[in-house]
């Protein structure tokens, strides 16, 4: 619905965002010095304006049809004024040079007293292309988009007759920033995120299951229809659904688990991931706090923060504060090597940012956030990794985490799983809750499969009531010991 | 505040621009139309070890734009409710609708059910509050929890006061209007000993300023909270009757709100398909909302559809009385709307209560959980599987802190095998209840 076509290349993205975000009311580059003087009041000694415009637009079918279809504007100024650890801020819905005005005086007001600094002149940011800046949503018709759902309903209904249910979505967001900030950042990005989604209900002798399956990432919806995923995510689906319809009771307490490869890299997201974000370091919050240069996990665990793969779901040309995305190793083999950092938190603690400041849009403040998180492959055979257990667990796919930084416990749910028995793969379980300590956990992954794979695109973050998209990643895991939840004690 | 926020301008405006919406709907060719649009404008301050960490101004604002032709429906909504984004977003809703498919429950709910009146629900209590101010209070409530012996190191406080209005439309003629505010207090610390770090928090939140709990009471409570999970261990692995603190108890009440929601009914997504009439719970167990109540969280005197709210049961003496509808997913049923579209307003329980401690005693021995982790709970099955961390009871007495540990079960059992609730009621929230004791539940630990 959205009519521009054109593909925006890192290279022009700035006159883009000039043109999309700023020209509409009246401004242009020089402005924002103008604009980011009056955040810049006494005492504040660094300020940035972020400017944002998103086009979201989603389809629902059900029954067979698409009913439902919704279209979403948003867009806005977001500015924050610091002074040492303090952050003032706020954000208003037209970006015209009164609500600059308005909104750079009330962030400024975080500090009352101190010297007023210059603005530094800007500098274009010339970071990499993650993705190619295009609207994601343009180059389909609806007819094409509906026919897409239409087939996912068609084929989850022809593989099986427990199949009772299908709904299938598909959503595009194209989002162009432009971030401003008076240490002489200048950036702009242009971001387009697709995804389709296929759920369904499966009924047989009065037992209910769902399965689901989706993906996609920052690229056009045409893809997406190229790549026939409609097809393939509405045979997962059924799969898991009909999976789960024989599934029995999961075990209950400590066991040795092994972790398929891909989406279950949930677990370095909550049990390491989150306890590395700067903010929680530099306030001593986290179980990993201080431990810089420590064993952290056991040798051979090597995990990295990278917004620099192409095209995935977490990856970001420039972040939310202008830094170029970057490839950030967290843990090498086994010790504890790098935090992810945003500009308040690297400078409070003499680090370097590190392309990890991302909000979930401009009426949010950045924080220190994940990209696409994953753990590099090993040696060992996936089929060696099953053998190698007794009895245990074998868990392919996940719902969704949980971990108090603070304790160090985190959480995961299983939507798939087996157990494994004398080194087999046996009947598959229902979905049970998987409970560790981050540091303990890593330290007890005892093999490393060398089959690495990312996560299909599904991806959100929440933090602090900030949702954010983001990649896992990993190869088959054995952890030797975890606790299962399941109710068969 | 620092920016004046007129309720009475603002709620006019709204106005004008759903009636302009409706108006221009209707020109163009749609056979129904509804609009819903809100304003709201706050301050969010946090403190953290004395200082102040941020201050924080929001003024958000959206439109939402339905329109039907025939039975097709396109939707677009805007954080901008301008004249021109207005019209743009009824023009491109129309373009949708063009492409959408024939639904034959799509449409507005019936004309004779729209509320007649709109009541005031004493929900609207602005708080003249200075930014100056808002900081003394939040540094008030983490210094009292600070001085606490034992306590570390501090996530901060965080005081938040907000207010707004909502104005929902559509083209019965149908207009509605309410204002509303929430205001907010609450503390997290963190302790430290051989055995690592822990933390917990406490808030308070009200909709009139004058009834939130005092600033030094709730960082003393976080304070409370934090230290008592200090030295925590891990609970056997067995079947044991498991208690849930009155703010969990709240979550399990959501479970199976979601599952009588009529959009999990028509999808065949709920375990509770086909179950109306059917026991659930004990029969001494009742609960329905008060949607109606003065100055509750949730009350509202009409729902997303426009349609009246009433004092709905949906237990009633342990029997699953009533689904929980809107006007769509009541013709997806064969059924009529509850007045439900939203979701339920005010969730009260008719039950007898019981003291903790008798509760405890009941218990003898068992697991008093006080944290949950995770989104292990399967709506369609309803299968239950959560991280967990609280307290070992044995002997009806409190022992000790525990924590990574799971409890599972299935929220089918967990509702037969409801034992006893609280007076320990929590109102912080929509829902209102007690502590709930469980029969048997299984945990997973060492």
């Amino acid at each position: 619905m959205n009519q521009q076509t054109a593909e925006i290349t890192v290279h022009d993205a700035l006159d883009y965002a000039v043109a999309t975000l700023l020209a509409p009311g009246g401004l242009n580059l020089s402005s924002l010095d103008t604009g980011l003087g009056h955040a810049l009041g006494p005492g504040v000694d660094f300020a940035d304006l972020y400017f944002q415009r998103s086009w979201h637009e989603s389809w629902v079918l059900e029954d067979g049809e698409v009913k439902d279809a919704s279209y979403d504007i948003d867009g806005g100024v977001g500015v924050r004024a610091m002074a040492g650890e303090k952050t003032g801020f706020a954000y208003s819905n037209q970006i015209t040079a009164e609500a600059l005005a308005e909104t750079g005086r009330t962030a400024s007001g975080i500090a009352r007293h101190g010297d007023r600094l210059s603005v530094a002149p800007g500098v274009v940011n010339q970071a990499k292309e993650r993705y190619v800046g295009r609207d994601p949503i343009s180059g389909l018709s609806a007819e094409e988009k509906i026919a897409m759902l239409k087939e996912a309903d068609r084929v989850a209904r022809a593989q099986d007759p427990a199949v009772r249910q299908v709904s299938a979505s598909l959503t595009g967001l194209y989002e162009v920033v432009l971030v401003r900030a008076s240490d002489g950042t200048l950036a702009a990005d242009v971001r387009p995120l697709v995804r389709l989604n296929v759920s369904v209900i499966a009924v047989r002798d009065g037992r209910r299951e769902r399965g689901s399956a989706g993906g996609g990432g920052r690229y056009a919806m045409l893809r997406l229809r190229d790549e026939g995923v409609a097809e393939r995510y509405a045979r997962e689906a059924v799969r898991q659904a009909l999976v789960n319809l024989e599934a029995v009771d999961a075990p209950a307490g400590q066991m040795p688990v092994v972790l398929g490869a891909g989406w279950p890299g949930i677990l370095l997201h909550e049990a390491v991931g989150h306890g590395l974000e700067g903010d929680f370091n530099r306030k001593g919050s986290s179980a990993f706090a201080g431990r810089m240069g420590e064993r952290v996990a056991a040798k051979g665990v090597t995990v990295v923060d990278d917004a620099t793969l192409v095209d995935r779901r977490g990856s970001m040309s420039i972040d939310d504060e202008g830094t170029p995305g970057a490839y950030t190793p967290l843990i090498e083999d086994g010790i504890l090597t790098g935090y992810m950092q945003d500009k308040l938190n690297a400078r409070l603690m003499g680090m370097t940012p590190t392309g990890n400041a991302r909000r979930e849009s401009y009426a949010h403040m950045p924080m220190p956030r994940m990209t696409n998180t994953y753990m590099l492959a090993g040696q060992d055979d996936p089929a060696d990794i099953i053998k190698s257990v007794k009895r245990g667990l074998y868990a392919v796919s996940f719902g969704g985490g949980q971990v108090d930084i603070t304790s160090g416990k985190f959480v995961f749910s299983a939507s798939e799983a087996y157990m494994i028995e004398d080194g087999r793969i046996t009947a598959p379980v229902k979905g049970a809750t998987l409970i560790g300590n981050g540091p303990e956990a890593m330290s007890r992954v005892s093999m490393i499969g060398h089959d690495l794979e990312l996560d299909t695109g599904i991806g959100v973050c929440g933090k602090e009531g900030q949702g954010v998209p983001v990649g896992v990643g990993q190869p088959t895991l054995k952890l030797d010991e975890l606790t299962v939840g399941g109710t068969q004690s | 505040m620092t920016q004046a926020f007129d309720a009475a301008s603002q709620q006019a405006l709204l106005e004008t621009r759903v009636q302009a919406a409706l108006e221009q709907a209707k020109q163009l060719g749609a056979d129904a139309c509804e609009v819903g649009a809100s304003v709201d404008q706050g301050i969010g301050i946090s403190v953290r070890l004395g200082e102040v960490e941020s201050v924080e101004l929001s003024r958000d604002q959206g439109i939402a734009v339905t329109v039907y032709v025939g039975q097709r429906k396109g939707t677009v909504s805007s954080s901008d409710a301008g004249e021109a984004s207005v019209r743009a977003a009824v023009e491109q809703a129309l373009a949708i609708a063009r492409h959408t498919g024939e639904d034959p429950a799509a449409g507005l709910a019936s004309a004779d059910l729209m509320a007649r009146e709109i009541p005031d629900l004493d929900v609207h209590h602005p708080w003249q509050l200075s930014t100056d101010e808002a900081i003394e209070l939040a540094l008030a409530c983490e210094d009292a929890g600070r001085r606490m012996e034992g306590i570390s190191n501090s996530d901060g406080a965080s005081l938040s006061s907000g207010e707004g209005v909502r104005v929902y439309g559509n083209s019965h003629g149908f207009l509605g209007s309410q204002r509303g505010s929430r205001h907010s207090l609450s503390c997290m610390l963190i302790a430290e000993d051989a055995s690592g770090m822990q933390r917990d928090y406490d808030y308070s939140s009200e909709r009139d300023p004058q009834r939130l709990a005092l600033a030094e009471d709730i960082g003393v409570s976080a304070a409370e909270r934090t230290l008592r999970r200090l030295g925590a261990r891990r609970p056997i692995t067995g079947r044991f009757p498991v208690m849930f603190d009155p703010a969990l108890a709240g979550g399990l009440i959501g479970h199976l709100m979601s599952a009588i929601a009529g959009g999990s009914l028509y999808r065949q997504a709920s375990f509770l398909c086909d179950r109306l009439g059917e026991p659930l719970f004990p029969e001494w167990f009742s609960l329905g909302e008060k949607p109606l109540e003065r100055g509750a969280m949730a009350s509202a005197p009409f729902d997303n559809d426009g349609v009246y709210t009433r004092d709905n049961v949906f237990i009633d003496q342990g029997r699953l009385a009533s689904y929980m509808l809107s006007a769509y997913s009541a013709r997806r049923l064969g059924m009529e709307t509850t007045g439900n579209a939203g979701g339920a307003r005010n969730i009260r329980l008719q039950v007898p209560l019981s003291s903790r401690q008798d509760l405890l005693g009941k218990m003898e021995r068992g697991v008093l959980v006080t944290e949950l982790m995770g989104q292990g709970v399967n709506g369609v099955t309803g299968d239950y599987s959560r991280g967990a961390a609280g307290f070992w009871v044995e002997n009806g007495q409190i022992q000790y802190p525990v924590e990574e540990f799971t409890i599972a079960g299935s929220l089918q059992a967990m509702f037969a095998g409801l034992v006893g609730i609280g007076d320990d009621v929590d109102t912080r929230g929509s829902v209102h209840s007690g502590s709930w004791l469980i029969d048997e539940m299984t945990v997973a630990g060492s």
